[in-house]
This record gives C-alpha cells, sequence and structure tokens, in this order.
C-alpha cells in the first residue's frame, strides 16, 4: 500500500512539475523539420534527423535559446513529394512552426516550395539541386544548405584539367542524382576542354558494370566519371580492377559514404572525388577555418549514435544553427528570421555559407575538397 | 589477341556468370510450379537470404566459407519450410491464385525482416578464393565467376540425379505430372510440396552465396532477381529445369552483349523484350511443350 501511494505521489509530482516546466516557460520556439526517416531516401533521412535530436537536446541541457527551450516538430516525408507537402502544410498550420528545415531531397523540396512561399514561412532545404533556390525572385523564402551538383562536376573538371586529362568516359546511374549529374557533366565539360567520349547509365539494381566499361575502354578515355549515389556504384571500381584498367577513376560527391568505400575495398583506393570536408575532417589542415566546428560535429554525433558521420546529417546541423543565430537574434518571426538569414555568414559542416539576396545557398565551389581514398579511408587529396 | 575477340569473350563471361544466377532462380521457381502448379514469389527473397546469411557468418561470425555455405542453405531452406508450413499448407481452398497473392505477401514480409535485421545498406562479402582476375586469351575473368559456373554445374549434376534415380525425387516427379493419380500409388503429396519448397529455398540460397562476393547483397535485390529468374523461367518453358538453365544462361549473355553492343541504357529492357517476343512467338518457352501447357490450369 505505502509502495503504491509512493507510486501514484511521484507519478503526481512528475506530471504537475512536467507541466510547470511548460507553463513557466511558455515562449518555447517550435522548429519544423521534415525529413524523409524511412523509406527509400532513408539514409538521408535518417541522420538528419538524429544530428537536430542531438543538437535540441544540447541546446535545451544548456538553457535553450536565451532561456526558451527549442521545441522541434519532426515528420517524416518517406522521400514522398505528396507526404513532404503534407508534412510542411501541417508544420505550418498546426505546429504554429517559424521556420521549416528541409526536405531531405531535391524532388520533395520543390514539392514544398510553393506551400512554404504562400505560407511565407523560411524554409532551409538538405537536398543539392540548384532549382531548389533559383530564380532567386521566386524563391524568396527558400534558402539550401546541399552544395550544388554544378560545383561538384566544376571540381572534377579542374582537377582533370590541372593533369591533361582531355578526354573522359562517364558513367552514371539512372536516378534522379545520377540523371542530373549526367546533364551536369555534358553542360560545363567543354568550358574545361574535355570532350565526353563515353556515354554509359546503370541502374540501381545492377550487379555488373563490366559491359560499360568494355564500352569507355573501346574508347580513347583517360578517366572515367562515375557519378551516383547508390551502392551498386562501388561495383564500378571493382570491375574496373577485374578489367585491369588502369587510368583514373574519378567519383561525384555521392560517392562519399565510408561503407561504399569499405565495400569496394581496395579497388576504390586511389579514386578522385569532390566532397564536403567532414569525410576527411582528420586529414584536414589544422589551421582550416571549419576544422573545429567539423570535428565537434563528428566527436558529438559519432559518440551519441553509432553510426559514421555523413555529409547529410551535416546539411541537417547547417540548417538547425542558422535556425538558432536567427532565433537568438530577432526571435520567433518568420519574416525577420527570413531577412536574417539572408545577411548570414556562417562557418557551418558543409562549408562556408554567405548567403545574400541574390545567392540562397551560400556554398559555391570552394567548399567542396577533392579527396581520394587511402588504406579504406577518406583524405584530403594532396594536390 | 584481337581487340573485337577480346571484348566479345568478355561480354561472354559476364553474360554466363549473371546467366548462372538466373538459371538457378529460374531452377527455384520450376521446382515450386511442378509441385503446386503456382509461381513463387518469394523465389528472389530466398536468394537474398542466403546471401545475407553467409554474410554474417563469414564476415560477423568469422566461419570457414565451407560450413558457412552449408549453414546458410540449411537456414534458408528451414525458411523455405516454415513458409510452406504457415502459409501454404493451411490454406483451405488452395486455388491458383490465393497462393501466388500468399507468396507475394511472404516476400513482402521476408524483405521487411531482413531491412530489420540486417539494415538497409548493402553487405559485402570475400571472394571464395581472391579477387586477383585471372587471364583468359586476353580476356579477364574473376576466380568467383568460375565458382559461379562450377557450382551452377554442380547443381544441375545433382538436381538430374536426385530427381531421376532417388525413390523420393521420383516421387516428386510423379506429383508434378499427376497428383491425384500419385496420391493413390501411396505418395505423400503434401509433404512432397513441402520438400518441394525446401528444395527451391535450397537453390536460391545457394544462388544468393555465390553471387553476393561479386554483386554484394542488400535486402531490397530480391524483387529484380525474382523477376529475371522468372524470364528465364517462362523462356524456357514452365515447369522445364534444364530449359530453364539454358534459358537462364542465354538470357545473361543476351543481357551482356545488348548492354555491349546496343546500349548500356536499355540492358534491363532487352532481356524483358526477348522475354515477350518468345512468349508471342512461342507462349510454351523455347523449350516447353505446347501440349503440356494447355493442360495446365496455369
Amino acid at each position: 500500500m505505502v509502495k503504491r501511494l509512493l507510486w501514484v505521489t511521484t507519478v503526481c509530482a512528475a506530471i504537475l512539475f512536467s507541466a510547470a516546466m511548460v507553463y513557466a516557460n511558455p515562449e518555447a520556439y517550435h522548429v519544423g523539420c521534415a525529413f524523409a526517416v524511412t523509406g527509400k531516401a532513408s539514409w538521408l533521412g535518417e541522420p538528419e534527423r538524429n544530428t537536430v535530436e542531438m543538437i535540441a537536446r544540447q541546446i535545451n541541457e544548456a538553457g535553450g535559446i536565451d532561456g526558451h527551450p527549442l521545441v522541434l516538430h519532426i515528420e517524416d516525408t518517406q522521400g514522398d513529394n505528396t507526404r513532404a507537402v503534407n508534412a510542411v502544410r501541417k508544420l505550418i498550420k498546426k505546429d504554429k512552426v517559424c521556420a521549416i528545415i528541409g526536405t531531405s531531397r531535391s524532388g520533395t523540396s520543390m514539392a514544398a516550395v510553393p506551400v512554404a512561399t504562400q505560407s511565407e514561412i523560411p524554409m532551409i532545404s538538405c537536398a543539392s539541386a540548384a532549382v531548389i533556390t533559383t530564380p532567386v525572385d521566386q524563391r524568396k523564402w527558400v534558402f539550401k544548405v546541399g552544395p550544388d551538383d554544378s560545383d561538384a562536376a566544376l571540381n572534377i573538371f579542374e582537377h582533370m584539367k590541372a593533369h591533361d586529362i582531355s578526354k573522359v568516359g562517364i558513367m552514371t546511374g539512372t536516378t534522379g542524382f545520377g540523371a542530373a549529374g549526367r546533364e551536369q557533366l555534358k553542360e560545363f565539360a567543354s568550358d574545361y576542354g574535355i570532350s565526353i567520349v563515353a556515354d554509359e547509365t546503370y541502374n540501381p539494381t545492377d550487379t555488373d558494370m563490366t559491359a560499360q566499361l568494355i564500352s569507355i575502354r573501346k574508347t580513347e578515355a583517360q578517366a572515367v566519371i562515375n557519378w551516383s549515389i547508390v551502392p551498386a556504384q562501388s561495383i564500378v571500381s571493382k570491375n574496373m580492377q577485374q578489367l585491369k584498367m588502369t587510368i583514373p577513376l574519378y567519383q561525384s560527391h555521392g560517392f562519399a559514404n565510408v561503407k561504399y568505400a569499405e565495400a569496394a575495398g581496395d579497388s576504390a583506393e586511389g579514386c578522385i572525388f569532390p566532397a564536403g570536408r567532414i569525410m576527411a575532417v582528420d586529414t584536414l589542415a589544422d589551421d582550416h577555418p571549419q576544422k573545429k566546428v567539423l570535428k565537434e560535429y563528428k566527436q558529438a554525433y559519432e559518440s551519441t549514435y553509432d553510426d559514421h558521420v555523413s555529409t547529410f546529417g551535416g546539411h541537417a546541423y547547417d540548417a538547425l544553427w542558422l535556425v538558432v543565430n536567427a532565433l537568438k537574434k530577432v526571435g520567433p518571426d518568420a519574416a525577420k528570421i527570413r531577412d536574417e538569414l539572408e545577411n548570414t555568414t556562417f562557418v557551418g559542416v558543409g562549408g562556408i555559407f554567405e548567403f545574400s539576396d541574390k545567392d540562397h545557398c551560400g556554398l559555391d565551389k570552394e567548399d567542396f575538397a577533392i579527396l581520394t581514398v587511402k588504406d579504406g579511408k577518406f583524405v584530403v587529396l594532396e594536390p | 589477341m584481337d581487340s573485337a575477340f577480346v571484348d566479345v569473350l568478355q561480354f561472354l563471361i559476364m553474360g554466363i556468370q549473371r546467366g548462372s544466377i538466373y538459371a538457378m532462380v529460374a531452377m527455384g521457381f520450376n521446382m515450386i510450379y511442378n509441385a503446386t502448379g503456382i509461381i513463387n514469389f518469394a523465389q528472389g527473397e530466398f536468394v537474398v537470404l542466403g546471401g545475407l546469411m553467409m554474410v554474417t557468418l563469414t564476415m560477423g561470425f568469422h566461419l570457414s566459407i565451407v560450413f558457412a555455405f552449408i549453414l546458410s542453405v540449411l537456414f534458408v531452406m528451414v525458411a523455405g519450410i516454415l513458409m510452406e508450413r504457415l502459409t501454404i499448407n493451411p490454406v483451405k481452398q488452395p486455388s491458383v491464385l490465393r497462393l501466388i497473392i500468399i507468396t507475394i505477401a511472404v516476400s513482402i514480409i521476408i524483405k521487411g525482416a531482413a531491412m530489420c535485421f540486417w539494415g538497409k545498406g548493402s553487405h559485402y562479402m570475400r571472394h571464395f578464393s581472391g579477387s586477383t582476375s585471372l587471364d583468359f586469351y586476353g580476356a579477364t575473368i574473376l576466380p568467383q565467376t568460375l565458382w559461379v559456373v562450377g557450382i551452377l554445374c554442380c547443381v544441375v549434376a545433382a538436381y538430374i540425379v536426385f530427381f531421376n534415380y532417388t525413390m523420393t525425387g521420383k516421387c516428386m516427379r510423379a506429383c508434378a505430372i499427376n497428383r491425384d493419380a500419385a496420391r493413390l500409388a501411396g505418395i505423400n503429396d503434401r509433404k512432397m510440396v513441402m520438400l518441394s519448397f525446401a528444395l527451391s529455398a535450397g537453390i536460391g540460397a545457394i544462388a544468393g552465396i555465390i553471387i553476393t562476393p561479386i554483386i554484394q547483397m542488400d535486402y531490397a535485390r530480391g524483387a529484380m532477381l525474382g523477376l529475371k529468374g522468372f524470364g528465364a523461367a517462362v523462356l524456357g518453358g514452365l515447369g522445364n529445369s534444364m530449359g530453364a538453365v539454358v534459358a537462364g544462361v542465354l538470357l545473361g549473355v543476351l543481357e551482356a552483349l545488348g548492354a555491349g553492343y546496343i546500349s548500356s541504357h536499355y540492358m534491363d529492357a532487352i532481356a524483358l523484350i526477348i522475354l515477350l517476343f518468345v512468349l508471342f512467338i512461342r507462349p510454351s518457352g523455347i523449350f516447353g511443350s505446347a501440349e503440356a501447357m494447355r493442360l495446365k490450369e496455369f
């Protein structure tokens, strides 16, 4: 009996206490997040959700934003356009958020753009397609923290030009990411005096790329560019090794996942790809302006979750801190947050963001580092 | 060596390697088709289970390849038996359509379970005997490809011996030809159905195990492998396992040549177009008998 009484009292006390907490701080800051936590793009949404939850915990344990607790409303878009639109609507109408972080994919972000614009709520997309924030005059309320595909392509071509490569064969996955990359590669190659002598594609479900590689081998290609984000891409380097092809292999930033390098084994050694610096933070020069933030994020993430840090979680990190910094300055007013974001310079995981009324992405091609694989790890490539 | 010849040879090697897997999946389809008259849409999932189990046993528990191989096959065979006992056997009025829909449901369940257990990532394991490719008249061939082809030959040989020279195999064939007559002759047809699921799961598992070092395995691979294998089974004439082996290898080779000489963009389409043509011209498949086809329910 005594035990039971004690139990009831504890529960009541807990309820009262938590109620008191909520009412003592009526001005909690509500921020909405819409990520593809489940579904086919969950490898994007999962680290993003983990990251924002981790940061919100840190902030609230440290007393909130100037005393205001940060409340996150996280919705799962499942990587689906309709669900993304509904999620963003719910966040705006029901949860009354002052800013939205997400969505994870380019397609869902584009679907959510009109909703955020009409409701006049700032939205920071974690995807990378350039069209999300251009043309800027129609994207007043939309920002993004993912780097442009084209900047990755430019980085690859610049490296090639420096190494006298003028003929390349390209291999792209038949996903949205791969198809967009294929367009970018074709568009910018001629600017660098590089000609594409073979243009091959492969399915995400493909198990063997020998045929495509032989087609490339038949041409005079001096290098292969593999642009894809699906696990199947690690087969490309394996097949090249099997065919004893010795020309250099360039990968896209979609390769920036330690698991892909693990899967490709020693065949991935020496391949060249542009990626966010988070992937090679240990080999980054100590005086690099991003070094501190990257190291902190990596340590915090990897000690909280049993997982490797990824560039995608980094996007969520940047987006949430941008919003938190704006909240600190101007409070939970959507229009003021938007204006504040537009004038922000921020050193984040994805790079050094310099937003302006003409640029809602804030990153440029300098925010990619050229990396390579050495002993199964990503390292910064010495020029 | 002439480079055009080397290319053809390389495409052939690649095609035979893919085709061997299609052939084994198709054999699995046929076994269950013969015993029950249905297409088991969970066939691709058996392949995935075999591959993933092998990854866990070799890379996680560091068992030897041979031991892990046997354990993985047994594991998937048990899964096949459970599937039959829990979902196919208890059905009161087993119409073909109903059973097929059940297999689709099972495939979704297995896929989900595999996702929960092994995660969404892609798993890889080391090759059976080194990953340095060997020279073969100018083309290159992975030792693993030799394993794939060799094990396909062993499976086919075992299949022939089992169905022609053992009593159980003969009983299964009897059930396939005429179930009622077989039952009258004292054959326990329900047990034969269970056995067919076990064997078909076993063949699927073998296919998954030998291909995993080359392609990596993830929980979602089953659908495509199943589809291609089904294509091979239809191409070879449903129910005709030797036809399925030839058709599977043929399909793989045509796919490889198509990808190499026509366009890699349409690789999957090529296989399906061939399948469509065969169905237009010879609906019973290349090696199937048109007469037998007419007598079957499905």
